[in-house]
């Protein structure tokens, strides 16, 4: 049980290092992909120590919402890249201060 | 919670249709939205699309009036209100209260999202977000609408109906998915200005994806740490002492990290100013008043109900935050040069005013008779500080100039000259935001501050009151830009509206004296609304 949940806990940190690290928007979101996943892992460890169901249905959701979210996160770089030639975070610098 | 029987029989799970049913209206309404995008010819949209999101938001409105009036009571208590489909939805009366509240902020959302005069005949969203700015395929497309925001709009608003209502950690998650989603993509669809309302989306989008990841790290600590994801089981783990605390500890920062992000309460303030600047003013009106509603609902529910034994621990923490957000929004907002990023800032410091309502008391045993509790003063300042907020926004979206809205504060110089009652409406709004007394503002402030000093909160009160006398002097150097300044060539004029924007900012406007001269009614209201059940 213990190891999973800090192989989740590796995962998630990873996860949240790369998206505060990295400036491709889709390695990014990718990265955000992987700290949803590491809550999965998690998730379902949980469910199997507690020898209950919930945990296991959550991470269904978590799936469905991640697949929502990857539509809509796509959408949105996509027309930014054709816009500006550029996925990089950096450049879209319009709005500051 | 999962109905399945020792026998291996599914046992059909009790829904309480009887009272989800606004709820359930608004999401239909969403889903036939998206069949009338795919199967109505294109001339026909906006009048069905507008007349079917509007008559939903009606409907809803008057039937939570009705499932309101016949809650049951709850233990005999000051709550009423009952679990509808096995638990994972809470029907009590804050519930009512907060499906009302986003209700009304969606239909002054919809009213504005219609507003096709002042762009001359076509709305405010971009022809067709798919085109590349600046090429021949936007040119052409610039006489289309998007209709899609409206369904958009509905499901935004049933994710907002739906998060402060959530019951366990699980339908709360996917209810905060379901109302950003949406704004995200409205966020980045504005006709004017392209590449800063696509960067407002891809901002808000990358922000708001990593703080919900965060939320959902803080949901499966708490699973692993209760066991459960039901909020009542969570409380009972919580005040048994059972389980690892770090797990809590740890669970209960991360979730607070998801939820204080929604608020843009500082540190988590930043996507802010840029989401409300680059999005469409109309759905800048629409998402600074209902998702702050709808996500103090939420964090309200959480740490009362879920939470409500680990006070001790989560207390200190909200302390610290409520203080650096009002300070960061002030001083931030007392720098600003562009009207809508100004009114980004007084939003954060307002999520500070409002943490500082949530430090109060809660239960109904604590306080005198005729006293407030704290979750009631709250529901009251979101009441006051959305309309507010709404018909700021709303005006904001008027004054224009020869390449679209203008909103460099400067550039409103003279504007009391030539619009008096325009400005005036603008300066009533923002007297309100700092809360001048016989406006709405004073009373939502007074009802915050009187809870939290009962508590004993009273270092964070003064900060409060501090930031608002601060506060007034951004507010003010706004009236005296637009009342004594000598309007000059390039000064921004007023777009004649029509009777869409017009309503909503008259409504807002009413309600913005109404509730400063005669709080009586909606502070009632609330009072009516009694306590989370549990």
């Amino acid at each position: 049980m213990t190891p999973y949940v800090l192989l989740s806990a590796i995962l998630f940190t990873i996860g949240s290092v790369g998206v505060l690290t990295r400036r491709n928007a889709i390695v990014v979101f990718m990265c955000i992909e992987l700290m949803l996943n590491a809550s999965n892992l998690a998730l379902v460890a949980f469910a199997k120590q507690h020898g209950d169901l919930d945990g296991q249905v959550t991470a269904f959701f978590v799936m469905v919402v991640a697949a929502a979210e990857v539509v809509v996160g796509l959408a949105i770089i996509m027309t930014i890249f054709r816009t500006r030639r550029s996925a990089s975070v950096d450049d879209a610098s319009l709005l500051k201060y | 919670m999962i109905a399945l029987a020792t026998n291996d029989s599914f046992v059909t799970p009790h829904i309480a249709y009887g009272s989800l049913w606004p709820i359930l209206v608004i999401f239909g309404a969403a889903c036939v939205g998206v069949l009338v995008e795919a199967f109505l010819p294109r001339q026909w949209r906006y009048v069905a699309q507008f007349g079917l999101t509007l008559g939903a938001m009606v409907v809803a409105l008057v039937g939570v009036g009705f499932v309101a009036n016949g809650l049951p009571e709850l233990g005999g208590g000051a709550a009423r209100g009952l679990f509808g489909s096995e638990g994972t939805v809470a029907l009590d009366g804050p519930t009512m209260f907060m499906w009302g509240l986003v209700l009304v902020f969606g239909l002054g959302g919809v009213l504005l999202f219609a507003e096709r005069h002042v762009e001359g005949g076509v709305s405010a969203f971009a022809g067709q977000a798919a085109a590349l700015p600046g090429t021949e395929s936007e040119r052409r497309t610039q006489a289309l609408d998007h209709t899609e925001v409206y369904p958009l709009l509905l499901f935004a608003v049933g994710g907002m109906m739906l998060f402060p209502a959530s019951g366990d950690l699980l339908t709360m998650f996917v209810a905060l998915e379901v109302l950003s989603l949406p704004l995200y993509l409205l966020s980045g669809l504005a006709r004017r200005r392209r590449l800063l309302s696509q960067e407002a989306a891809m901002k808000y989008f990358l922000l708001g994806a990593f703080s919900s990841g965060f939320f959902l790290y803080g949901v499966a600590l708490i699973y692993g740490y209760a066991g459960s994801m039901d909020f009542g089981a969570i409380n009972e783990a919580v005040s048994n002492n059972a389980g690892n605390q770090t797990l809590l500890v740890i669970g209960m920062g991360m979730l607070t990290v998801g939820l204080l992000f929604k608020v843009g309460a500082a540190p988590f303030q930043a996507w802010m100013p840029d989401v409300y600047q680059g999005a469409p003013t109309a759905v800048t009106a629409f998402m600074a008043a209902a998702t702050k509603a709808a996500a103090f609902g939420a964090m309200l529910r959480l740490f009362y109900v879920a939470f409500g034994s680990a006070r001790w621990t989560w207390q200190p923490m909200l302390w610290v935050i409520a203080i650096l957000t009002m300070v960061v929004g002030t001083v931030l907002a007392l720098v600003q040069s562009d009207m809508k990023r100004m009114l980004a800032y007084s939003s954060v410091a307002h999520t500070g005013f409002l943490l500082t309502g949530v430090l109060g008391l809660q239960g109904s045993d604590e306080i005198h008779p005729g006293q407030i509790t704290s979750l009631q003063a709250v529901m009251f300042y979101l009441v006051t500080y959305g309309l507010t907020t709404l018909g700021a926004f709303a005006v904001t979206a008027l004054v224009r100039d020869s390449a679209g809205e203008q909103s460099t504060i400067l550039r409103w110089a003279g504007l009391g000259k030539h619009s008096p009652v325009v400005a005036g409406v603008f300066a009533l709004f923002l007297l309100g935001m700092a809360g001048i007394p016989l406006t709405s503002g004073f009373t939502g402030k007074w009802a915050v501050f009187e809870v939290a000093l009962a508590a004993g909160a009273w270092p964070v009160v003064i900060v409060a009151v501090l930031a608002s006398a601060a506060a007034a002097f951004f507010y003010v150097r706004v009236i005296v830009v637009m009342y004594f300044h000598e309007p000059e060539s390039d000064s921004a004029y007023v777009a004649h509206p029509s009777v869409l924007t017009a309503t909503t900012v008259g409504v807002t406007a009413a309600a913005t004296v109404a509730l400063g001269i005669l709080p009586g009614p909606v502070l009632d209201l609330a009072r009516t609304a009694g306590e989370f059940i549990r």
